[in-house]
């Protein structure tokens, strides 16, 4: 017979085991699901107007991570007054610029936006077996940390 | 399965009907765009005027924009020297043209030129055609390309010295449709199916 302290120490690794276990068999069998395909980008109005005043402006990642099936188009919208250069294309004010990727693979875009003149688009396989669900979910995981 | 007769009520919507059926008719002739999911390419909503040019073509007649009205125009930016990117391109596009069969001669490929100083139209023409004898290559100087890539977004950055220097440029095809508007813009890596399919959405 355990003593008590044991007795819950042990409780809590079978607890945290099983929470760990139906976390991994969540992640292979749910289905990935998103409520649009599109993955939206935009430059907000006045974006032209900080830069210009000196200030650094992010919007576009470098890096753009896509999957297909589920979340397949890269969608970049220009709200400000100017054109701009927004991933690998002139956009006029108001104007949207809606790119669908039917091919898994990792497509490079020159992109004067970003300081290494250079845009990613990796497009992953759609995650339909459980084990690629996993591993699909555990890869976002990491780059969401990353 | 026959036909049943108009009933009394029934003929007395006549005139509502026609008034439907002919607003119908008008919204149909209306000018309308491919709606953008049905194009394989990256598509601008709403499209823009494409920006026309005036250059010298490898036809030995003047080349605008505007010259092909009521054509899609597939435009491209390259140079006769490339070695990886151009071939493949020009070899999609000719192939896609093979694909479109009759429509073939409703759509034009615009190559221009981001190496003006070493493709004067003779070359040109002579790189074009061993792809497809109907593809039209631009050029002109130095500064009237460069202004042409800039209404485009396309960048050009010579690499290497001397004559055998190469050029990274944007290796996209521009799609415009008869109406001269910048409809979407088709990235490097897809097929010749793709190319036919979306000059054929924007002919219908």
């Amino acid at each position: 017979m355990h003593p008590p302290l044991q007795r819950r120490a042990l409780m809590a690794i079978v607890i945290v085991g099983a929470a760990g276990l139906a976390a991994v068999v969540w992640a292979a069998l749910m289905p990935v699901v998103f409520a649009s395909r599109e993955e939206p980008f935009e430059i907000p109005k006045g974006t032209w107007a900080r830069r210009m005043a000196g200030n650094k402006v992010e919007i576009l990642p470098s890096h753009v991570y896509l999957t297909l099936g589920i979340r397949n188009v890269l969608l970049l919208e220009n709200h400000d007054d100017v054109p701009q250069i927004f991933g690998p294309t002139l956009m006029m004010p108001g104007q949207s610029f809606r790119l669908p990727f039917d091919v898994a693979s990792s497509y490079q875009f020159a992109c004067t936006a970003h300081a290494s003149g250079q845009m990613t688009v990796v497009v992953d396989e759609r995650p339909d077996t459980p084990w690629r669900r996993l591993e699909w979910r555990i890869r976002r995981l990491y780059r969401s940390i990353a | 399965m026959r036909m049943r007769p108009p009933s009394h009520s029934e003929s007395r919507r006549g005139p509502s009907r026609a008034i439907a059926l002919l607003a119908g008719l008008l919204l149909c002739a209306a000018p309308r765009a491919a709606p953008a999911d049905a194009l394989k390419a990256g598509v601008f909503d709403p499209p823009r005027e494409a920006p026309d040019f005036s250059l010298q073509g490898s036809d030995g007649k003047a080349l605008t924009l505007s010259r092909y009205r009521g054509k899609v125009v597939l435009l491209g930016f390259g140079y006769t020297s490339c070695r990886s990117v151009c071939p493949v391109t020009l070899a999609i596009l000719a192939m896609a043209r093979r694909k479109l069969g009759p429509l073939a001669d409703r759509a034009q490929v615009i190559y221009l030129t981001v190496d003006p100083e070493r493709d004067d139209t003779g070359r040109l023409k002579r790189f074009l055609a061993s792809f497809d004898a109907s593809f039209i290559g631009g050029t002109g100087t130095v500064g009237q390309m460069a202004a042409v890539r800039k209404s485009y977004g396309v960048t050009a950055e010579k690499i290497g010295t001397g004559s055998d220097y190469a050029v990274a440029h944007s290796s996209f095809i521009y799609l415009i449709t008869r109406e001269g508007k910048l409809r979407a813009l088709m990235p490097y890596g897809h097929t010749a199916d793709d190319f036919a399919h979306d000059v054929s959405v924007l002919l219908n």
